[in-house]
């Protein structure tokens, strides 16, 4: 029973993580019809920005404020500048092979530029271990938890209470109409690239001190954050959590409980059961063909 | 006089062509992973053949020629591997270095055997040296060398009856995984769990839970140095008390530095590490830090000495013989004392292991201790 | 001279470069063409499902892979490479149909993510199931074909082979996509709607091409064993699936010759970026996105707008010559 505990719970933790980068693919997607599968490696880069911080002697708190900063930066603006809009008007798809090109070209470049080693990283939050109904959980793994939920809360009432924040929705759901109402949507859609940058540099230093700074730690985060958005539902932010934890916890049991080699390909199944039965996601709306 | 001046240059004309060739540059192609999921390997390898051939240049080079060594990227594909080797023998070297994926090593070694050219590889897995290439040669032990070693001290030592064994799975992984079962087993120890890991995995909670689910008395753990320092780490967060066992890269300085005091306990039987009770190893360890900023790695070490096993063999023949190079390396037992770049005493037997002295370690207070010094085989 | 007859010089340049220039290369040389000329058969397949009929496959890698482990399976059992080689193909095919079938019911861009999924399953599968693959140790000791007496041992004799196989695989795919088939993927890439009501039974035929794409690649994988007289699952990844991608998308895809110049690019580059050292790669990725950026249709689709530009200046020259001589009236 007590292993069970832990599975779960160190499930939620992983799923947290899962939830946060899964939010920004699934806004991207929904605001400007970008599939970005550079998604895990932008969770890797950040965490490289706040060691070549550090490596200028700036203290940690500064340092991660600077990766933030850089993130926005460069994976926010530049990104949206640079790439997305010159693609769009060739299409989803050039798009998204422009953003497989993306991820390789933003993995090789960390390996050259920084190592291709692992490299520890500084933890803001405290170590140590708590227990939560009788099972041992490090205060890392719920600080994650807690940090990846209230973030998302954040997200969802920023969305739904502030005015910007309707105007955002407004310009997911029909950029034309959002548009011919006045809401400035170029800068509505400037806002999700600079959201999901903080998100994915959020989740970096939530998770580059267990996971070590890697170039190429954003593969399996990446795949990961595509199941979990479309399992959760693509048009949906309450779905990219449900799909982020679902997926955490479902990753665990299986690899304790069915086998340990096989444990890639559980969420694999759920991905493909998902899409064949469901395909609008466990809490998504069913998607309109537009003609 | 005229006769004088003729005689003079035709002698030139002679002495000119072998004074070239005393001055060509000995070449050596290393063919390595340096991109793909290998990357950290070749890499390591890569940097510590540099820093050798660096080394041996300073000092005049190889009986008075200095080497010039060039490096491929297989992308740790087997596919590539095999062409680049080609590649390489069409280039004509002195020897070649690499691969250090045991895959691309099979795969290539035919080629070189062909050739006739040394091949001095990274690959561990026991089946390498067991396939008849004659030009084949590790820088390492064998799997075969190590894992009676480790199935030894659990059985005996620690008088373990069940054992849970957590693995990569990769063929590093694989290959020590299925030594360390096949000698654990030869000695009446059962293996409660089998317990497969990812490369790059970050999550080990269910496999510590199934590796305790099976009561063992001791852990053998065999992955890859970042993913020993995540397993540790969760092993201690779940409360485990019963002892890890491991090999090199569980107990080495990289993996202490990554999971701090939930190192300490793992204990490991270890052929090469920085921290021996050596000065070589830990002058190798400094000089290699002070050049590329981290702490090399077991596959690092590798490339260092592979260099130095082609200096020590070329010395002995007493020259620059490509042909001969494979049989000067058999059979040939390199000091430390007379050669120190080779890091420890080393023989080569006729298949291209290697004996050397290991060590059995414990990693206590931060620290890895040398508690045992296990003697070569032929001692 | 007329433009056909300078496109059919070039074409015989070309063939001529391919049968005469290898005799003059190194045994790494004649390799590096044999596995050119087996990518360019991959990527042929992968630019029939995504230039020709517009879907997204990122399996193309997994198909390879499996046709060479049907090969190196069955030729340590100790067939020959021909049964091999036919069951092969059978098996990819119906794979893919297999897989396509529910796959396609949704739209273009889930396709994507089942075949991502796909990839890497197969890859477990040949990783984990070693009573059947040899797992992570892989399969070696099968040799090269021979056909009616004549080895194809050597390395310059096993790239005519490979030559002979790419040129039966482009017959295939020119008859095919001249043919009543080839214009309904066409009709189905660029309207989809339109196809649909003009009775073009858009699943079906959608569902043909990702097959016979997918039987392409298992063509591709059965030729690859025997090249590198070594099977193991680590070639066989995601990232053979994103290079064959990018082999389409840089040559130009949709375009007949556009396989042939993506896989030259992507084989032959960490040839020529060698000096580059590790930034090879990075000056790779940094390449596909700028050619994306000017154009979504590849090195090929560039050519083609500079023709076609060529073209328009000319007829809007011609029209502003022959109306002037109009106004005269």
């Amino acid at each position: 029973m007590m292993n069970f505990i832990n599975l779960i719970l160190s499930g939620l933790a992983t799923g947290a993580i899962y939830a946060l980068v899964a939010i920004g693919f699934t806004l991207l997607w929904q605001t400007s019809q970008t599939i970005n599968f550079a998604q895990g490696e932008f969770v890797m880069v950040p965490a490289f920005f706040v060691l070549a911080a550090l490596n200028l002697g700036m203290p940690l708190p500064i340092a991660l404020l600077v990766g933030l900063a850089l993130s926005m930066l460069v994976l926010g603006v530049l990104f949206k500048n640079l790439l997305v809009d010159p693609m769009l008007r060739h299409g989803v798809l050039p798009l998204a092979i422009c953003t497989m090109a993306l991820s390789i070209f933003l993995k090789e470049t960390v390996k050259e530029v920084y190592s291709a080693e692992a490299s520890p990283f500084p933890s803001f939050l405290p170590e140590g271990n708590l227990i939560v109904f009788g099972a041992t959980i490090s205060i890392q793994s719920v600080s994650i938890f807690v940090f990846a939920i209230c973030a998302v809360l954040a997200l969802q009432a920023f969305l739904a209470r502030t005015s910007t924040g309707r105007q955002m929705q407004a310009t997911a759901q029909n950029p034309y109409v959002a548009k011919l109402l006045g809401v400035p949507v170029k800068r509505m859609i400037m806002y999700t690239f600079l959201i999901n940058a903080a998100l994915v540099a959020l989740a970096s230093f939530l998770i580059s001190p267990v996971y070590l700074a890697k170039f190429s730690a954003g593969e399996t985060l990446g795949l990961a954050a595509f199941i979990a958005a479309i399992v959760g539902g693509f048009n949906q932010i309450r779905g990219a959590i449900v799909g982020g934890l679902l997926l955490g916890i479902v990753d665990n049991l299986a690899a304790a409980y069915i086998s340990t080699q096989y444990r890639g390909a559980v969420p694999l199944f759920l991905l493909i059961a998902v899409i064949l039965f469901r395909p609008q996601g466990l809490m998504g709306r069913a998607e309109e063909r537009t003609v | 006089m005229k006769l004088f001046a003729a005689t003079l240059l035709v002698s030139a004309a002679f002495v000119a062509p072998a004074l070239a060739q005393t001055n060509a540059p000995i070449k050596i192609i290393n063919v390595g992973e340096l991109s793909g999921p290998g990357a950290t390997v070749g890499t390591n390898f890569k940097n510590s053949a540099d820093l050798a051939v660096a080394e041996i240049n300073a000092k005049g080079g190889i009986l008075g020629r200095k080497i010039e060594i060039v490096h491929f990227d297989t992308q740790t594909n087997p596919g590539v591997a095999r062409a680049l080797v080609q590649k390489a023998i069409d280039e004509n070297p002195y020897a070649i270095m690499g691969p250090g994926y045991s895959g691309s090593v099979k795969v290539s070694a035919p080629l070189a055997a062909q050739a006739g050219i040394a091949q001095v590889m990274g690959g561990e897995a026991a089946e390498l040296t067991q396939l008849g290439f004659n030009t084949l040669f590790r820088t390492s032990f064998g799997q075969q060398s190590s894992m009676p070693k480790i199935a030894k001290y659990i059985a005996e030592n620690l008088k373990a009856k069940n054992v849970a064994v957590i693995w990569v799975n990769n063929d590093f992984g694989k290959g020590g995984r299925d030594m360390v079962t096949k000698e654990l087993t030869a000695r009446g120890v059962k293996v409660t769990a089998d317990i497969s890991t990812e490369a790059g995995q970050a999550d080990f909670a269910a496999d510590v839970v199934k590796a305790k689910s099976g009561n063992p008395d001791a852990i053998f753990i065999y992955l890859n140095e970042e993913e020993s320092a995540r397993a540790l780490r969760e092993l201690k967060r779940q409360g485990v008390t019963v002892p890890l066992v491991g090999e090199t890269t569980l107990i080495g300085q990289k993996v202490i530095e990554l999971a701090g005091d939930a190192a300490n306990g793992a204990r490991g039987h270890i052929g090469l590490t920085v921290d021996a009770p050596n000065d070589n190893l830990k002058a190798y360890g400094k000089k290699f830090q002070e050049k590329y900023n981290y702490i090399p790695d077991h596959n690092g070490i590798k490339g260092y000495l592979g260099v130095y096993m082609i200096k020590a063999a070329t010395e002995k023949m007493g020259k620059v013989d490509q042909k001969g190079l494979p049989d000067a390396l058999k059979g040939l037992t390199i000091l430390a004392a007379k050669e120190p770049g080779i890091l420890m005493d080393l023989t080569i037997d006729k298949n291209g292991d290697l004996d050397r002295d290991s060590f059995l370690a414990f990693v206590e207070n931060g620290k890895q201790v040398v508690k045992e010094t296990l003697p070569k085989m032929s001692k | 001279m007329s433009r056909s007859v300078l496109l059919k010089t070039f074409g015989v340049l070309i063939v001529g470069a391919l049968i005469f220039l290898p005799l003059t290369l190194n045994r790494y040389g004649i390799y590096i063409m044999s596995l050119w000329a087996i990518m360019t058969i991959a990527a042929m397949g992968l630019n029939l499902t995504l230039g020709y009929a517009g879907q997204v496959s990122l399996a193309q890698g997994a198909f390879v892979g499996l046709g060479a482990y049907t090969v190196a399976i069955m030729m340590s059992a100790g067939f020959g490479f021909w049964l091999p080689l036919l069951i092969a193909i059978v098996i990819t095919f119906a794979v893919g149909w297999l897989l396509g079938y529910p796959a396609l019911r949704v739209q273009h861009h889930y396709l994507a993510f089942v075949t991502l999924a796909f990839s890497t399953l197969v890859f477990l599968v040949f990783r984990n199931e070693e009573w059947l693959t040899k797992g992570i140790y892989g399969i070696m000791g099968f040799k090269r074909p021979s056909a009616f007496g004549v080895s194809f041992q050597k390395p310059i004799e096993f790239y005519y082979f490979t030559l002979g196989a790419l040129a039966l695989a482009s017959a295939f795919m020119a008859w095919l996509v001249r043919s009543p088939w080839g214009r309904a993927f066409v009709a189905l890439r660029e309207n989809p709607v339109r196809a649909l009501s003009l009775g073009v039974d858009t699943r079906r035929y959608t569902l043909m091409a990702f097959a016979i794409g997918s039987a392409m690649g298992g063509f591709s994988g059965a030729l690859y064993a025997p090249l590198v007289e070594f099977v193991d699952p680590t070639p066989f990844t995601l990232a053979l699936s994103l290079n064959l991608l990018m082999m389409v998308i840089v040559g130009g895809s949709g375009f007949f010759f556009g396989p042939f110049l993506g896989a030259a690019i992507g084989v032959l580059l960490p040839e020529w970026l060698r000096f580059a050292h590790g930034w090879y790669l990075t000056i790779y990725a940094l390449f596909v996105m700028i050619l994306l950026i000017k154009t979504p249709t590849g090195i090929l689709g560039i050519i083609e707008n500079m023709i076609a530009a060529r073209k328009t200046r000319a007829a809007s020259a011609a029209r502003a010559a022959a109306s002037a001589g109009l106004d005269k009236v």
